[in-house]
């Protein structure tokens, strides 16, 4: 609990820097995304009267931009370059094969909680193309028969 | 001060970082230091030189070594041999840049880089990005002093509009115009802003230049306040380029401690200052009205224009809004004169243009030519042509909103006009190059795909009309169509493209539009004949055996996860097409080349 309470206050914090700045919703909730990894519907709400403004509009930016989730993401989030740089070169192939390796389709998590898998906008590394990101780590330049090796890496 | 006797430049830009510069930097400090060399051999951390498909790039001044490919194992003997005898060690050079005679070749003279010309991306590679001492070496911030100190606004106005520059993110719109009519209106607060949220896939030019070049867009946009009267700028940036965000905020830091952002500018009396903000995620957010209702804190959404935002933009007030390498060219088309820049390009398109060159080429990465360069050039030229022998199908410019030039258009002179003259268009300048294993009826699938995604929903012919159109493509590609699907295509993408609001709408339908008109063929082969020409769409594809190259192994029948192949050891197989899922697990693990797609 108190750890929770930790958050809110970092939350709190980082709000009173930014509620005077014009257009503070989004950078305030970007923040409240970074500690609390995702927005549910209690820190909205707090957000929301926190900047006095309806809490539907905190739902509505939230559910607008990719970027905000609503749920808890996994501990390794896999990004799959979807750019057309990486689709012409097979990115199709290795998203197809991730979703068999790890029994979920694109946009959810395993239900171990470990790998959240997600079709993503380009990353700009199309050198590289197809492209994987999984956290921080980038593979690059891959066929969908390498996808078992990488993801067994993580377990 | 030390003496330098050599600069270690490792590209620090986004691909290269990816395959790991950062040990690279790492080793070389380390090598450096045990040979006592650190006080003469300066490594530079920069940003991108273009030539991605080399990655991770190492150039070594003053000779213009290109090592290519680098590895950590690899900096040891480079220390050793290059930088401590001074012999360049060839076996790691870029293969082209070295000379038949074994003489290494200036970088000017290699295929990728004899036909570019670098303007926006001039210091690109060459500069320390985060060092603001550097940008001002190379005559950094002398346009905004030349600006505010000796000329007037509307000076400023008439040589940017002189120049002939046009807008880079899109539409080429005439950037002098533009900062014409924000200095027009009357208010007391107005803005400059910055499109950094370069969202067309496979598109990277914007990203390079803040993270090679961060202050030239800072400069830029100064000069951009000063000529319409603004005090408060804003770059939106999208979030998934964490270095260029960086990059960007340590810039704007020193150009604060320098006072070249702040309060009494050189002296001068003009304020300008600037602030990051984050996208989250939304490709909306690069049209204008949508971006700055995104910045004010909404849902990102476009609004009917006029009024444009030139008159009421940001906050209701009077703002300007233009990307990042059309302000990249800014300071050098003060400091060099419109005409010097108007002498480039063609009629109505001065300049240069920064493509990037992607998909199915040899060469990968950034690529810098004059307007009027013909596509053919940057794809063989430059580019080097498709890889293992495969032959050229088309180029799709200007992501989801352009389209599909096809092998007949190779010689056309690349510039604003001529591209929406074919069906295509400029847009931010992604250039992805297929080949004849690109099924283009899928690839207008996957633009279509993207849109829809995309789309924000607040009109109906985007917001309904797209789906419509995928839905269609989505059954042709899975060998669903029906006679007049063709038809129905045009008939809503001419509806759409006149009905809805914002340029994402309008422009949603191009991609299909532009492979209807030059591949036609391929569409009515998945339609009538159930056929895939490009042997690419999964459901239309056929796998076969062939008897006199079976052996009988067994391999594919044990491989098969459909279990529809049978047959008895050492005699050929047979497949059941019926129940085949198409995975190809069979064609994979036959050893004999036995089994055929078609």
């Amino acid at each position: 609990m108190s750890f929770e309470k930790e958050k809110y206050a970092a939350l709190q914090r980082e709000i009173d820097k930014l509620k005077n700045e014009p257009g503070a919703l989004m950078p305030v909730m970007q923040k409240a995304q970074e500690i609390f990894g995702y927005l549910p519907e209690d820190v909205q709400r707090y957000i929301a009267k926190a900047l006095d403004i309806p809490a539907s509009d905190v739902y509505g930016v939230a559910t607008f931009y990719a970027q905000f989730n609503l749920e808890p993401k996994g501990k390794y989030i896999i990004s799959v370059c979807m750019g057309t740089a990486c689709y012409v070169k097979g990115s199709q192939q290795v998203l197809d094969k991730l979703e068999e390796v790890l029994g979920v389709p694109a946009g959810h998590t395993t239900p171990d909680g470990l790998f959240t898998l997600n079709a993503t906008r380009c990353l700009g590394a199309c050198g590289l193309a197809p492209v994987i990101m999984i956290n921080e780590d980038v593979y690059g330049r891959l066929t969908p028969d390498q996808v078992p090796d990488i993801i067994s890496m993580y377990h | 001060m030390d003496l330098i006797r050599s600069h270690v430049m490792v590209c620090c830009g986004t691909g290269c970082s990816s395959s790991n510069s950062a040990a690279i930097i790492e080793e070389f400090e380390k090598q450096l230091a045990a040979k006592g060399l650190d006080k003469e051999v300066r490594v530079v951390h920069t940003g991108c030189f273009g030539l991605c498909q080399a990655g991770p790039v190492v150039i070594i001044y003053p000779e213009g070594a290109f090592y290519a490919h680098m590895k950590p194992e690899n900096v040891e003997r480079i220390v050793e041999e290059h930088l401590v005898k001074g012999r360049v060690v060839k076996e790691f050079l870029y293969k082209e840049a070295v000379e038949e005679d074994n003489r290494i070749k200036s970088l000017e003279n290699v295929e990728f880089y004899k036909k570019q010309k670098r303007i926006a991306l001039r210091n690109c590679g060459v500069i320390d990005p985060e060092n603001i001492e550097e940008y001002i070496a190379f005559d950094g911030y002398k346009a905004l002093g030349k600006v505010l100190t000796e000329m007037k606004p509307e000076e400023v106005i008439d040589l940017v509009t002189r120049s002939g520059l046009r807008g880079r993110g899109g539409a080429g719109f005439l950037t002098g115009m533009k900062w014409k009519f924000a200095a027009a209106s009357v208010s007391d607060k107005k803005y400059v802003c910055c499109n950094a949220d370069e969202g067309d896939p496979g598109a990277f030019m914007d990203r390079s230049v803040l993270e090679g070049d961060p202050h030239v867009v800072i400069e830029a946009m100064a000069i951009a306040a000063y000529a319409i009267g603004a005090d408060q700028g804003y770059i939106y940036c999208r979030a998934e380029y964490p270095i260029a965000v960086k990059r960007l905020e340590i810039a704007i830091r020193q150009a604060r401690e320098y006072g070249l952002l702040g309060e009494d500018i050189f002296g001068t009396g003009f304020n300008f200052d600037l602030e990051v903000r984050l996208g989250a995620g939304a490709f909306v957010c690069g049209e204008e009205t949508a971006l700055m209702t995104s910045i004010e804190g909404h849902r990102g959404e476009p609004r009917p224009r006029p009024p444009f935002p030139a008159v009421k933009g940001l906050f209701g007030k009077p703002t300007i809004l233009n990307n990042v390498e059309t302000y990249a060219n800014i300071p050098q088309i003060i400091n060099n004169g419109w005409e010097w820049f108007a002498a480039m390009g063609t009629e109505k398109s001065k300049g240069t243009k920064v493509f990037a060159l992607g998909g199915k080429v040899n060469n990968i990465g950034l690529v810098e030519v004059p307007m009027g360069t013909t596509l053919r050039e940057i794809v063989y030229d430059i580019g080097g042509g498709c890889p293992n022998g495969k032959k050229f199908k088309a180029a799709q410019t200007g992501g989801p909103s352009g389209g599909c030039i096809p092998a007949s258009h190779l010689d056309v002179k690349i510039d604003y006009d001529n591209l929406t003259a074919i069906g295509s268009m400029m847009g931010s300048g992604g250039m992805i190059v297929m080949d004849e294993d690109n099924c283009m009826v899928d690839i207008a699938r996957f633009f279509l795909d993207f849109t829809v995604d995309e789309s924000c929903g607040k009109c109906a012919p985007c917001r309904i009309g797209t789906r419509r159109m995928l839905e269609i493509l989505e059954r042709i590609v899975e060998g669903k169509g029906e006679d007049g699907d063709i038809e129905k295509l045009e008939n809503l993408a001419k509806t759409i493209k006149a009905t809805a609001m914002c340029g994402l709408g309008q422009s949603a339908p191009n991609p299909v539009l532009s492979t209807l008109k030059y591949f036609r063929h391929e569409y009515e082969a998945h339609i009538y004949e159930k056929r895939c020409p490009a042997g690419h769409c999964k459901k239309l594809l056929t796998y076969k055996i062939n008897a006199t190259k079976c052996r009988g192994c067994t391999m594919c029948a044990r491989n098969c996860p459909a279990g529809c192949i049978s047959g008895k050891v050492r005699e050929p197989h047979v497949i059941d097409t019926t129940k085949c899922l198409k995975c190809g697990v069979c064609m994979e693990k036959c050893k004999f080349d036995a089994i055929t797609r078609s």
